[in-house]
C-alpha cells in the first residue's frame, strides 16, 4: 500500500511537470492532430496452443459525431476450450466463454488528444472492468508526441462450483510515451508503463507442487512493475518499411522480462501490402516460482507463466484492398499468421517428466473499412 | 539496468529536454524542428505507423500478456481480463 | 493521494497546458504580416511557368498542400468556391503542391474537382522560402504584394474567415 502511494505521488509530479512544459511549449504549435477515421472492422481471432483452443469474432465501429469527437464501440468474443496441461495433470478439460464490451471517445482540439474509455469483460467465474483516460500533445512544430495514460481496473474472481469463494482484484497502470520524428524517413518512440496489482492475484485452480504433493498455490496480493519499450521504425525507400522494438520489464515479484522484434513491411502492387516479424521473448522466474518446492515458504506457485522461458515467434500479415475511393471509404481484407515455440527451464511436463515445449499458433482474418 | 523508480523521472527529464529544444526564450541552446512539415510525405504513409488496426493488435497483446510474465509499455490500448 | 484525486490533479494540470497553448502568441516566421511576400516562379500542372510578382494588382491566396495530408484535401473544394465566388473581382488562387510525385496531385486535383491552377514546389524550394510550419499553410497577399494574413493548418469553419479576408482586400 505504502509503495502504491509512493507510486502514485512520484506519477503525480510527473504528471504536473509535463503538464506545465506542454503549456509553454504551445507556441507555435497550431497544427491540427487528426480525428482518427470512421472504421468499421470485423475480425474472427483462434488461439491454438498448448491444449487450449481460444476463438471467436470481434467487431469495432468507430464514428465521428459532430466534428471534433470519435466514438469508439467494439465487442470480442472468445469461446476458450481448455485442455493445457495444467488443466489435464490436475483437473479434467473444460469449455467457457467470455465476452468484452469496450466504449471510448476522443475529443480533438488543435494539437492535443484526449481519450475516454471504458471495458466490461465478462466469463463465469472473472468479471474485470476498466476505466482509461489518454491526453496526447503534438509539440515541437509536431515532430514529438507526448501521451500520458492512465488505466484503473476492477475485477470480480469466482471459482466454478465453489459458490462461497468470491475474491476482488484491483489495477493501476500509468503509461507515459514520447514519439519522436528523427529524418523524414525514420520514427522512434519511447514507452514508459508502471503497472500496480492488489488482492487476489492467482488463479482457484491451479495448485503449487510442494516435497512432491500438490498443495493450493499461494501468491502475494500485491504486485509492482515497470515496463520500457523502445520502438524505431524506417521507411526504406522502395515502398517498404523496418522496425525494430525491444522492451524491458521488471516486477516486484522479480520477474524480468526482455522482449525484441524485428519486423518488415513492404507494398506490392497497387493493392497489396505483406509484413513478416520475428520476436523473441525470455523471462526470468518470480522469486516464489517452484516447479517442485523443497521447502515451505510464505508464497509459493507452479504457475508456468512465471517461470524460467523463452519463446520464439515468427509472423506474416497480408493485406489486400479489395474497394478504394480516395478520400471518400477503403476497405481492405486482412489475413494474419504467428508461430510460436515456448520452451521452459524450470516447469516440467508431469506427464513425461521433461522440461515442458509446445507451439502456439495464432490467426486471423478480418476485413476493414475507414470512410 | 535497474528500472527503479528514478529512472521514470529521468524519462520525463529526458522528454523535457527534447521539448524545450524548441522554446527560444530558454537559455538552453534551441534547436528548430529539423523535419518540416512539407518533408513528412513518407512518415504519413500507413507503413510507417506503428500501430496500424486496434483490434487485431489487442488480441495478440490479449494472447501474450496471458502466456508471458511481462506486461505493458506496448502502446497497445488497455483493456484486460486477468483471465485464468 | 488516492488514485481518483491523482487523476483530478494530473487533468487539471494539462487543462491548465491546454489553456496556456491558446493564450500564447503564435511564432513567427520568414513570412511575416506586413512584408512583401518573397517572389517565386513555378511549373503549373497543365504546363506554363506562373510567377508571382506577375500578379500583382490583384488579391492572391497561396495554398500549400499534399496528397498526404487530410486537412489539405478537406480545404480545397472550399478553396475552390471562394476562386469561382471571387476569381472575377480580381483574385488570383495558387495552389502549391508539395509531393515528391507530381502525377498524384494531378490525380487528386482531379478527382476534387479543382479548377484554380496548380503549382508543383516538388524540390521544396518555395516551401523552404515561405518557411511553412504546418500542413496546410494558406497565405493571403494584397494587390500591392504584401502578406496580410497566414493560416496555419485548416479547421472547418476556416473559408468563412477567408471569405471575409479576400472581400475586405478586393474593395
Amino acid at each position: 500500500m505504502a509503495a502504491t502511494r509512493a507510486a502514485l505521488s512520484l506519477w503525480h509530479r510527473i504528471a504536473a511537470l509535463l503538464g506545465s512544459l506542454l503549456g509553454l511549449l504551445g507556441a507555435g504549435g497550431t497544427r491540427a492532430a487528426d480525428l482518427p477515421a470512421d472504421t468499421a472492422e470485423g475480425l474472427l481471432h483462434v488461439y491454438n496452443g498448448g491444449g487450449v483452443t481460444a476463438w471467436g469474432p470481434a467487431l469495432l465501429v468507430r464514428k465521428s459525431v459532430a466534428d471534433r469527437f470519435s466514438l469508439t464501440g467494439s465487442y470480442y468474443l472468445d469461446a476458450v476450450s481448455n485442455a493445457s496441461i495444467d488443466v489435464v495433470t490436475t483437473a479434467s478439460k473444460y469449455k467457457e466463454t467470455r465476452h468484452e464490451f469496450a466504449l471510448s471517445g476522443d475529443y480533438v482540439y488543435r494539437d492535443s488528444q484526449i481519450t475516454l474509455g471504458g471495458s466490461t469483460s465478462h466469463e463465469p467465474d472473472y468479471t474485470a472492468n476498466r476505466f482509461n483516460l489518454d491526453i496526447s500533445q503534438e509539440v515541437f512544430g509536431g515532430m514529438t508526441t507526448v501521451a500520458l495514460g492512465f488505466t484503473r481496473g476492477d475485477d470480480t474472481v469466482k471459482k466454478k462450483d465453489s459458490p462461497e469463494f468470491s475474491d476482488k482484484a484491483r489495477h493501476w497502470q500509468y503509461r507515459l510515451g514520447l514519439t519522436q520524428i528523427l529524418t523524414p524517413q525514420w520514427i522512434m518512440s519511447v514507452n514508459a508503463e508502471a503497472l500496480s496489482d492488489d488482492g487476489y492475484l492467482g488463479s482457484p485452480y491451479r495448485a503449487a507442487r510442494v516435497f512432491g504433493a500438490a498443495v493450493p498455490e499461494r501468491n502475494p496480493r500485491t504486485r509492482s512493475a515497470r515496463a520500457l519499450m523502445l520502438r524505431v521504425k524506417g521507411d526504406l525507400g522502395s515502398r517498404d518499411a523496418i522496425s525494430a522494438s525491444y522492451r524491458y520489464y521488471r516486477d516486484t515479484w522479480e520477474i524480468k522480462g526482455h522482449t525484441m522484434e524485428l519486423g518488415y513491411s513492404r507494398y506490392f502492387g497497387d493493392a497489396w501490402l505483406g509484413d513478416a516479424y520475428l520476436r523473441y521473448y525470455t523471462q526470468g522466474n518470480a522469486s516464489f516460482y517452484s516447479d517442485n518446492a523443497q521447502s515451505e515458504t510464505l508464497y509459493v506457485s507452479r504457475n508456468r507463466q512465471l517461470s524460467t522461458f523463452h519463446d520464439v515467434a515468427l509472423g506474416t500479415k497480408a493485406s489486400w484492398t479489395w474497394k478504394k475511393e480516395p478520400g471518400k471509404y477503403e476497405i481492405k481484407l486482412n489475413g494474419a499468421l504467428e508461430y510460436a515455440r515456448f520452451n521452459f527451464k524450470d516447469f516440467t511436463d508431469l506427464r513425461t517428466g521433461d522440461k515442458y515445449s509446445y507451439g502456439a499458433t495464432i490467426f486471423q482474418l478480418f476485413v476493414t473499412g475507414t470512410f | 539496468m535497474r528500472l527503479s523508480a528514478r529512472t521514470v523521472p529521468a524519462l520525463a527529464a529526458l522528454a523535457a529536454a527534447l521539448l524545450l529544444g524548441g522554446c527560444s526564450s530558454f537559455s538552453m541552446p534551441s534547436v528548430e524542428p529539423w523535419v518540416k512539415p512539407y518533408e513528412r510525405e513518407r512518415l504519413a504513409d500507413p507503413i510507417m505507423q506503428f500501430s496500424r488496426n486496434s483490434l487485431p493488435e489487442k488480441h495478440v497483446e490479449h494472447v501474450r500478456d496471458v502466456r508471458e510474465g511481462s506486461r505493458g509499455a506496448t502502446g497497445v490500448q488497455g483493456g484486460g481480463c486477468g483471465c485464468n | 493521494m488516492t488514485p481518483a484525486s491523482l487523476v483530478a490533479r494530473s487533468a487539471s494540470a494539462l487543462a491548465f497546458a491546454l489553456v496556456a497553448t491558446l493564450a500564447s502568441p503564435l511564432a513567427t516566421g520568414a513570412v511575416a504580416p506586413q512584408a512583401s511576400a518573397p517572389d517565386f516562379t513555378l511549373k503549373s500542372m497543365n504546363g506554363p511557368n506562373l510567377r508571382l510578382a506577375e500578379q500583382r494588382g490583384r488579391v492572391v491566396m497561396v495554398n500549400f498542400w499534399a496528397t498526404w495530408c487530410g486537412p489539405c484535401r478537406q480545404e480545397m473544394p472550399q478553396l475552390d468556391r471562394l476562386y469561382q465566388k471571387y476569381k472575377s473581382s480580381g483574385f488570383v488562387l495558387l495552389g502549391v503542391n508539395v509531393d515528391d510525385d507530381a502525377r498524384k496531385a494531378g490525380d487528386v486535383a482531379a478527382k476534387l474537382g479543382i479548377t484554380f491552377p496548380v503549382l508543383l514546389d516538388t524540390d521544396k524550394a518555395v516551401s523552404k522560402l515561405y518557411d511553412l510550419s504546418t500542413m496546410p499553410s494558406t497565405v493571403i497577399i494584397d494587390r500591392d504584394g504584401k502578406v496580410r494574413y497566414l493560416h496555419r493548418g485548416y479547421l472547418a469553419g476556416y473559408e468563412d474567415n477567408y471569405d471575409k479576408q479576400i472581400r475586405e482586400l478586393l474593395k
